[in-house]
């Protein structure tokens, strides 16, 4: 007989959905089915268990093989590598608990770390924006209840966030939203007819990297005042028609992506997307918020923030928390060749930085934290494979409108398998005893 | 993405081109076709499919991963936010060359070997 375990977290992105059921083979130990879930959450649950998952540590050999090692000898040389280096770097944090985090900013201190997490390359533009103008927010439990103006800017949440719409933003009937899809307007601004375009009302196919004119177009129109002919390819009475009907709302909502962090006007896009948000406000009410996408980049921001008061990129070098994008950025720090160690937890830097990023990774002494093998794992003098936040270990979790979720064991991790938090602990207290207890 | 970054399906859906059909025709390739795309900051050889989520002239699409990222732009112009998208690039045939898998790509660019 099999047993269910219901309200499940999954493990996957910002959405954090929480109604996941988990079918467990009757000794605990195999995953045997999941409802709810989307693809990919289904996808990484089942990953967990797939055959050839490494189980213990391996170390780079010169000739670029791998040779598998104890837990003792990684400990002793991710301990050491920290110890030694004047500026290691200490990326990721996204794919892991809030509890993990912590752990690793306590090394971070002792050895005078520089902690990025994977915001770096995701909402770090959103997180300068927020420090220079704010942000008007809410959760995503209002969304659903109450908001009929969606506007999707550069996200494909269809791709990304397989469940959000349905859940939140789209079709699910709310309080106030008792009609489902029929009471929302769905904006998307999107380059490409994205699938999430496919299912607007409004579809704007703005030119590449051209969102700062139009976001400012829409701003000018909701004042009534003079447009150009076209925008950003856009013809002038479509941006005053949405406009007119974003103000006829009761709440609104702007879900932006990686379309607006990530174009070459970065941080000022965002700027203005909060300010489009606040001055649509004159109207009526109306709300933004990021598409995070990692399962708790959310939570690595708040614990960094209540930790240091700096939501990525903290800079612990000098004995005190320093924050700099653009200096105490991790791509800015190894293109410049200014770090001299790398650990990474819970990303993939190899696979999601500029290439010129990962040669100086592969350089370095390195550490690789994964239960996955990838591309950052692969170049790596030292892979640590751990057990899967979520799946094999508890820990809390922060979802994408910064609440809160605790996250749940299913099975049991293979045995012998260390979690992210015991790893980290182990290496802090080696390190304790290396730095003579001060 | 979450089934494992050294299995093929990886590379079956990150290491692509996604190209509007016009510009195909352009190129005188068929949907299929390695080619190799090259900007300013690097170059990479991938497949070339046809836009799923077109049409688009003129714009490509690579998804992320290492193939994207051997040719983007890794200036962060002081944001710490390295500039992923809007990266001009030269598309050639290159039937004969091989696509490379993640852990390959990654690996070989960190020697100098592609």
């Amino acid at each position: 007989m099999s047993q269910s375990v219901t309200d499940v977290i999954c493990p996957f992105c910002g959405t954090l959905c929480d109604d996941l059921e988990v079918i467990v083979s009757d000794d605990g130990k195999k995953i045997e089915d999941i409802y709810n879930a989307c693809a990919i959450g289904a996808e990484k649950f089942m990953h967990a268990q797939a055959a050839g998952r490494v189980k213990r540590p391996r170390m780079q050999q010169p000739d670029g093989s791998y040779k598998e090692v104890s837990y003792d000898e990684a400990v002793e040389y991710t301990a050491q590598m920290l110890h030694k280096a004047r500026k290691p770097l200490m990326y990721g944090w996204s794919s892991t608990s809030c509890e993990a985090q912590s752990v690793g900013h306590e090394i971070a201190e002792k050895v005078g770390a520089i902690v990025d997490n994977t915001a770096t390359v995701c909402h770090g533009t959103t997180l300068i924006a927020v420090q220079d103008v704010g942000i008007p927010s809410c959760t995503l439990g209002e969304i659903k209840n109450r908001a009929d103006r969606i506007i999707f800017w550069g996200c494909n949440p269809c791709h990304a966030h397989p469940r959000h719409q349905s859940r939140y933003s789209i079709f699910p009937r709310g309080y106030f939203t008792n009609k489902g899809h029929k009471n929302r307007k769905v904006v998307v601004v999107d380059p490409r007819d994205s699938d999430t375009a496919k299912m607007a009302d409004y579809h704007f196919k703005v030119e590449q990297g051209r969102d700062y004119e139009l976001l400012s177009a829409f701003r000018v129109a909701l004042r009534n005042e003079p447009l150009p002919e076209k925008v950003a390819g856009i013809p002038r009475e479509k941006i005053i028609e949405a406009a007119d009907m974003l103000k006829s709302g009761r709440f609104g909502i702007i879900f932006f992506g990686m379309g607006v962090t990530q174009s070459l006007s970065k941080n000022h896009n965002i700027d203005n997307a909060i300010m489009l948000t606040k001055d649509l406000n004159e109207f009526t009410k109306f709300s933004i918020m990021a598409m995070r996408g990692h399962y708790n980049v959310t939570g690595s921001g708040q614990v960094l923030g209540w930790q240091f008061g700096y939501p990525f990129a903290v800079d612990l070098s000098r004995g005190f928390a320093r924050y700099n994008p653009g200096e105490s950025t991790s791509n800015d720090l190894l293109r410049r060749g200014e770090v001299d160690a790398v650990f990474v937890l819970g990303s993939d830097p190899g696979a999601h930085f500029p290439i010129s990023s990962v040669k100086k990774i592969s350089q370095l002494p390195s550490v690789c934290v994964d239960p996955h093998i990838t591309p950052t794992s692969e170049i790596s003098k030292l892979h640590v494979p751990v057990a899967f936040v979520g799946v094999e270990v508890g820990g809390n979790c922060y979802r994408m409108d910064n609440v809160p979720i605790e996250a749940r064991k299913v099975v049991d991790p293979p045995e012998g398998m260390l979690t992210d938090v015991e790893f980290l602990s182990r290496v802090n207290s080696r390190l304790e005893k290396l730095s003579g207890g001060k | 993405m979450e089934g494992g970054k050294e299995k093929d399906a990886y590379t079956q859906a990150c290491g692509i081109i996604e190209m509007d059909p016009s510009d195909l025709k352009r190129l005188g390739a068929w949907r299929g076709t390695n080619v190799r795309v090259t900007s300013k900051y690097g170059d990479v050889v991938v497949k070339a499919v046809e836009a799923t989520q077109g049409p688009h002239p003129g714009l490509a699409y690579i998804p992320m991963g290492p193939w994207a990222n051997s040719v983007v732009n890794p200036n962060t112009y002081s944001t710490g936010m390295p500039t992923f998208k809007g990266t001009p690039i030269e598309v050639e045939i290159a039937m004969n060359e091989k696509v490379l898998s993640s852990v390959e790509l990654v690996q070989k660019k960190c020697r100098g070997e592609a």
